[in-house]
């Protein structure tokens, strides 16, 4: 027998929470789940051709992160384009801490640069630290610090905007 | 902390419905042709049973001592990884299971899917698939139906892996000489399917 797979399923237990997550954070609330089973359907069509079963957390994060990708253009293109400030809620300056996230600001994420983008997501939905957002996305620790902190920087300014 | 950190860190309190996103990825994965097998639990008289579908049939039922992850590993390996927990998919083979024991039925329409028998076992199989409700056979008679008379210790290990218990009636194979001879599930679990279907008198 060549490849062993999981059966997708233990996939499914093991990450669909934390990638859910990950969706909320990329594209906000209300596309996360549409994004979620898109990203399983993706996988899930490709996974008998997978020519092994390494690191299949990095994978699925991968695909997730492009289904998040096209969702984000979806929706920048709807309103003035690439006009960030145009987005609702994304100026709005503060939400008390109880309050269910506002979309605004996982629009602003979603047009991060990818590599900011998802150094700002595993630091601070997923709250790893940076040796296992390094480990995560195949970069050094430093580079895993550089991003979040770009990504922050240019998050404050695309929201005070 | 920021504020803007903690809106960042908000999105962890997101509700997810894990129920519904697994019973809609079921749905979109079967109607995309993405689903091999589906599978569910379900209680019985013999204890809890996990049942296997595929677009083309039943291919399995494991009874609880069987560890789940072994039994799903191997359907993984032997017909496909793309399995999703579906209990929706496995409803008419479940209802089934629960008329027979109830004595509401007598015998399965599902499909069988013989994916995981392959060779002589098979012909064992199928002949077993055969023999009707409330009556027995022998090994000899399978090994025989099989093709090969003399076979009839491979014939008992055919028996002995049968994937599909219950609906494949391996329990209505017994010695010769009347001895209940073996069961993978237990020889009270093969004692209670005889008395079940009337073969032996009930002392339950």
């Amino acid at each position: 027998m060549g490849v062993h797979l999981p059966p997708f399923q233990a996939l499914v237990d093991a990450h669909a929470a934390e990638l859910h997550r990950f969706l909320v954070a990329s594209v906000g609330r209300d596309q996360a789940e549409d994004c979620l089973q898109e990203t399983m359907l993706s996988a899930l069509r490709a996974y008998p051709r997978l020519q092994h079963g390494d690191n299949l957390r990095a994978w699925l994060y991968t695909i997730a992160h492009r289904k998040a990708t096209d969702a984000v253009r979806r929706i920048v293109r709807r309103p003035a384009p690439g006009d960030l400030a145009a987005l609702p809620a994304a100026a709005e300056p503060s939400v008390p801490a109880h309050e269910a996230p506002d979309d605004g600001v996982w629009l602003a994420v979603g047009v991060l640069p990818a590599k900011q983008r998802a150094a700002v997501v595993h630091r601070f939905v997923l709250d790893l630290d940076y040796r296992s957002i390094a480990e995560r996305m195949g970069t050094t620790e430093e580079a895993a610090r550089q991003n979040v902190s770009a990504g922050l920087r240019r998050l404050r300014k695309e929201i005070d905007r | 902390m920021t504020e803007l950190e903690d809106r960042l860190r908000q999105s962890r309190t997101a509700p997810f419905d894990e129920e519904r996103v697994a019973s809609q990825l079921a749905i979109r994965a079967a109607d995309a042709g993405l689903l091999d097998i589906a599978y569910a639990q379900m209680d019985s008289p013999l204890g809890e049973l996990l049942v296997a579908v595929t677009p083309r049939g039943l291919v399995r039922v494991a009874y609880e001592d069987e560890p789940e992850d072994e039994v799903l590993t191997e359907l993984a390996d032997r017909v496909s990884p793309r399995m999703l927990r579906a209990p929706a998919r496995t409803d008419a083979v479940r209802r089934e299971l629960v008329s027979y024991f109830a004595h509401r039925r007598r015998s399965f329409e599902t499909p069988v899917d013989w994916t995981l028998v392959r060779g002589f076992a098979r012909g064992v199989l199928s002949a077993t698939a055969r023999v009707p409700y409330g009556e027995v056979t022998t090994y000899r008679a399978m090994a025989t139906a099989a093709g090969s008379p003399r076979a009839y210790r491979a014939a008992g290990n055919a028996l002995g892996s049968n994937p599909i218990p219950i609906v494949v009636p391996c329990h209505r194979v017994l010695h010769a000489d009347g001895g209940l001879g073996g069961y993978a599930g237990g020889l009270d679990r093969k004692r209670h399917l005889l008395e079940l279907e009337g073969v032996l008198p009930s002392v339950r």
